[in-house]
């Protein structure tokens, strides 16, 4: 056991001596050398203990292991480290593992009563979380950072959802669903900017726009196997955004484009302290005092009647034969095939209806930020959609707005811990897949019950 | 009696390989027709060709159509041929494994419905046009549901279901395309003599009653000489004899191509 | 005629760097039918690596240029392939046999992690190394009074990556672990069950492909001298590009593949707008699919039914 923990920490040691043991210096002419040992030798030991602690829990030891993690997470915590990260880990590590012995511990876990627990939260919780939605800006806590993170996590909410009739229903790998939410984003900023079209006309422009390109590169594509299927999504995504970056006389290049349309009151309001000559304040319309978080809240709004039309619209078409289609092509495409089904066609319909949301979502994404650029829509937009999807379990719109909640929430709330945001991002969609390979909510609602 | 498929001179194949060689016969309408042979002999290839998922070297595959008139399968792509009646099963099963048991059956009448929704826009308005379609639906699918027993599990996941039972499944899954024409890739494969049995009367049966005609590929013999009105033999992508079943038991190519060449047997 | 041979050896030279990559994905894929989405990431590790070896063992006192080329790459190697085993054991190894997204969105993860890990121990910065190796030779003089050079690390990288490429060919036509991978590759439950360890097999060839990947890194170091922690994206993506464009599965075909889309980068940035070379990089992948989807060597695979 002492060697296989050794074997552990020597492997820990080897991966991390070039690059935890040596710091490159970024000095004037030329790069710099200089060492971290105690950092390397930090790190070597947290690895040490930590599988020792669980080859003993996998040896039966389990009292052991759990005395042996909290007297170091305890200890852990008042020894001084070289890094605070290192004392985060060592911490943190020590009490998820102290945990899991705890539960062994505690004994097996009553299976029955925690199916039969969850079956009832799974029919209230998305009630409950429409309603918490709703209510949510007038709650006393809801500053504007707090209804503006609520926009962000409901524009993913509302991209997962489109990415779902794709990837979750049709099965469709699609790494490079961002190239959408690009398209539809530029077309509402340059029909805004050069055009004078208001948010509201530029919307369908934009649905329509990203459905154009759905179905442009669908055709030739849509008939790939998975993972290729996967890696030409991804590519186009790239090549979209490249192109947004070099055709300067449209997008303005790299610089962006700024001063976008906001969302006016349907048109009868703006919200502005001072509105243009001949147009009405949204604060003077209703006789209330001027506040800039109106438009905020008006925004919220905005996109969660987007985001549930598009959950009524998924939720519909899904007990639709079109829908039935969807995941019979995700289970098996041969034998739908056999059965009628045309497999190009039926795809193509899921990617442009995927793209239209896309494209939509990229219209909200404008009046949220006010300017645009090429590097808002890199890869890892589309990963972190991709994995939205994905680590909801597919098809499963509830595990969206989990998935969503963990990945966009949880990051919102630590922003204090910028520099590990992303690591720790990276970190959870390996955890989840590694724990629950389906998805937070693999459950699925058949389409059609017989009585 | 015209034949509803006409296979004349098929050829199938892969770079060097010839896995059918200049096959032809017919199949007649509500009649079971059996393809049997050796393993390798080409079978589940010239279903693949009938139903399109292979695009045959040479030969046609003609299915009558209306009145006089005959349809090329051979250049057709699978989802067009099995809207023309051609519906197949697989010899290894495959359901829709996370589907429901009548998932699996309305996804069977899809083109139907695909019509009556208007291509969605009456489903998505929930008009009562569409409504009364899927009714009709879901009650074909519980017939045939009652039909191989599966009624009280029609709402758990097709996965979930023992093979024997997913093996009757998706043959009534075949049968909900409302073909004329269904074939059946080995679908007594794992059953046991019993489960074979019912199945063969099953097939027959329904044979008989929906005037279908079947085209079998069977390595039961129990089953295949109970069940069919002509079988056609094939070894190493040749047709070597063809007949009803009394015909075939005694004829020697087939039994040369089943036990090996006279001298290898009788030692 | 002179500016396009140049462009021939950059582009080649540039074509040796994917092709290297690239068959660590065409090994992965080959043998476990994932994309190893984190590969890229492994290269980029190689490349600091390579860096941090190279002002380590000069200041270990280290002055002669072949010998500390030989003790860098063996260093980049061996580290990387540390990664790549370890990344096989904790991560791959226990989602085989999980839904087929299940790896893939945990190797997005990865890179992501990876990407964040080398960002963080060393900084987000652009790290420069002065050539090594400078000068060269020059081949020829076009008309316009063009010199065609070629520089001495370029022959290193041609000379190195025929070699290893040869070294590679032979492991797995003439050794018993050829034999085993390919085996596992064809039908991996047959493989355990004729005494194959499946396991360490798949182990080895994360292994080989992550020294591989390594051996790109420090030629990119060497090479062009500049690296940040995002680099194994792009790089990356252009080596799957190149092992599809080769036939998956297919070692020539994945060597073969990039240095095609090195050429193509190079052409395409010498006589069309350089702002693009990845767009046509991309295009080259689509066509390529659409058109010939078992690649220029690969076999074509016919649909089972």
């Amino acid at each position: 056991m002492l060697r296989d923990a050794a074997v552990a920490a020597l492997a820990a040691g080897l991966l991390g001596l070039p690059l935890i043991g040596f710091r490159l210096l970024d000095q004037s002419g030329g790069e710099g050398l200089t060492t971290r040992w105690p950092e390397l030798a930090a790190a070597v030991a947290l690895v040490f203990t930590g599988r020792l602690a669980l080859l003993l829990i996998d040896g039966g030891a389990v009292r052991v292991a759990l005395l042996i993690m909290v007297a170091f997470a305890a200890s852990a915590f008042f020894v001084p480290w070289p890094a605070q990260f290192l004392k985060v880990v060592a911490v943190g590590g020590a009490a998820i593992i102290a945990i899991r012995a705890g539960l062994i511990l505690a004994g097996p876990r009553p299976v029955a009563l925690a199916g039969g627990a969850i079956r009832p939260i799974g029919r209230f919780l998305p009630w409950l979380l429409v309603l918490f939605a709703l209510i949510l800006p007038v709650l006393p806590f809801a500053d504007r950072g707090v209804v503006d993170v609520g926009i962000l996590i409901l524009t993913y909410i509302l991209l997962g959802w489109g990415l779902n009739i794709v990837t979750g229903l049709a099965g469709l790998l699609d790494l490079g669903y961002v190239a959408f939410l690009a398209i539809g984003a530029y077309t509402t900023a340059i029909l805004g900017t050069q055009y004078g079209l208001s948010f509201w006309m530029c919307l369908p422009f934009s649905a329509l726009s990203a459905s154009a390109a759905g179905i442009l590169l669908g055709f030739p594509v849509l008939r790939l196997r998975g993972d290729y299927f996967a890696i030409v999504t991804l590519g186009f995504g790239e090549i979209i955004r490249i192109v947004a970056n070099n055709w300067r006389s449209l997008t303005n290049g790299s610089q962006g484009i700024n001063n976008l349309p906001r969302p006016t009151f349907f048109g009868l309001a703006d919200f502005t302290g001072s509105p243009a000559p001949g147009h009405k304040a949204f604060s003077t319309l209703f006789g209330i005092p001027y506040s800039p978080i109106h438009r905020v809240i008006f925004l919220y709004y905005v996109v969660l009647a987007l985001a549930l039309a598009v959950n009524i619209f998924t939720l519909r078409i899904r007990r639709l034969p079109i829908g039935r289609a969807w995941e019979a092509l995700r289970e098996d495409e041969i034998a739908a095939q056999a059965l009628g089904i045309d497999r190009r066609r039926i795809k193509l319909a899921a990617f442009a209806i995927g793209a239209a949301w896309g494209g939509i979502a990229g219209a909200v994404f404008d009046a949220r930020q006010g300017f645009i650029t090429p590097e808002s829509f890199g890869f890892l937009e589309s990963a972190v959609i991709t994995a939205i999807v994905v680590l909801g379990g597919l098809g499963s719109q509830l595990g969206i707005v989990l998935a969503a909640l963990v990945l966009i929430g949880l990051p919102e709330l630590f922003r204090g811990l910028n520099d590990y945001r992303m690591l720790a991002f990276g970190a959870a969609m390996i955890a989840i897949m590694l724990f629950r390979p389906r998805g937070l909510i693999a459950t699925r609602r058949p389409t059609a019950i017989l009585k | 009696m015209t034949a509803l498929l006409v296979i004349e001179e098929l050829t199938m194949r892969f770079g060097g390989l010839v896995a059918i060689d200049a096959v032809s016969f017919d199949v007649q309408p509500a009649a079971i027709t059996a393809l049997i042979g050796p393993n390798g002999a080409g079978k589940t290839t010239l279903f693949n060709c009938i139903t399109g998922f292979y695009r045959p070297t040479a030969g046609s595959i003609r299915l009558a159509g209306d009145g006089d008139r005959t349809i090329e399968l051979a250049r057709l792509p699978g989802h067009r041929i099995a809207r023309l009646g051609v519906a197949r099963t697989f010899q290894n099963i495959r359901l829709f494994a996370k589907m429901t048991v009548l998932e699996n059956l309305l996804v069977a009448q899809h083109a139907e419905l695909m019509r009556a929704s208007a291509f969605s826009i009456a489903g998505l308005l929930g008009l009562p046009s569409y409504r009364r379609a899927e009714a009709n639906a879901i009650n074909k699918g519980r017939y045939w549901l009652d039909r191989i027993g599966l009624l009280d599990r029609a709402n758990d996941p097709a996965d979930t279901l023992p093979y024997g039972q997913q093996r009757r499944l998706e043959i009534v899954r075949a049968i909900c395309t409302n073909p004329t024409l269904l074939c059946l890739d080995e679908p007594a494969a794992g059953l046991n003599p019993r489960e074979s049995a019912d199945l063969a009367a099953l097939i027959r049966a329904i044979s008989t009653e929906q005037g279908l005609a079947v085209l079998l590929i069977e390595h039961d013999m129990s089953v295949v000489m109970e069940i069919s009105d002509h079988i056609v033999v094939l070894d190493y992508g040749r047709k070597i004899a063809e007949g009803s079943p009394t015909t075939i038991r005694q004829n020697k190519a087939v039994i040369a191509a089943y036990l090996g060449e006279p001298e290898d047997a009788v030692a | 005629m002179a500016y396009f041979i140049q462009q021939l050896i950059n582009g080649l030279t540039l074509g040796a760097i994917y092709g290297l990559i690239a068959i660590g994905y065409t090994m992965v894929y080959g043998i476990i039918g994932m994309i190893n989405f984190a590969h890229g990431e492994i290269y980029m590790i190689g490349a600091f690596v390579a860096l941090i070896a190279v002002l380590a063992f000069t200041s270990a006192g280290i002055a002669s240029i072949p010998l500390l080329l030989i003790v860098v790459i063996v260093a980049a190697m061996v580290v990387a392939g540390l990664y790549g085993w370890a990344i096989e054991r904790l991560i791959y190894r226990p989602l085989r046999g999980a839904p087929r997204l299940a790896p893939l969105i945990s190797a997005i993860g990865l890179s992501i992690f990876l990407q964040q890990y080398v960002q963080l121990t060393q900084g987000g910065r652009v790290k420069t190394l002065p050539p090594l190796m400078p000068g060269g030779f020059t081949l020829m003089r076009g008309d316009d009074g063009f010199a065609v050079g070629i520089s001495n690390f370029q022959i290193v990288v041609f000379v190195l990556t025929v070699v290893l490429m040869a070294g590679l060919t032979l492991i797995i036509n003439r050794t018993e672990l050829g034999r085993a991978q390919r085996a596992a590759a064809s039908d991996p439950v047959m493989a355990a069950l004729c005494g194959i360890d499946v396991d360490r097999t798949i182990s080895v060839t994360f292994v080989i492909g992550a020294a591989l990947a390594a051996v790109a890194g420090v030629m990119v170091v060497l090479y062009y001298g500049v690296i940040d922690f995002f680099i194994g994206f792009l790089a990356g993506l252009k080596a799957f590009t190149a092992a599809v464009l080769g036939g998956v599965g297919s070692l020539p075909g994945a060597l073969l593949g990039g240095l095609v889309l090195g050429l193509v980068e190079s052409f395409w940035s010498a006589y069309a707008d350089a702002a693009y070379k990845d767009v046509a990089a991309y295009a080259i992948l689509v066509l390529v699919l659409i058109f010939r989807p078992s690649g220029l060597l690969g076999r074509p695979e016919i649909e089972k039914v």
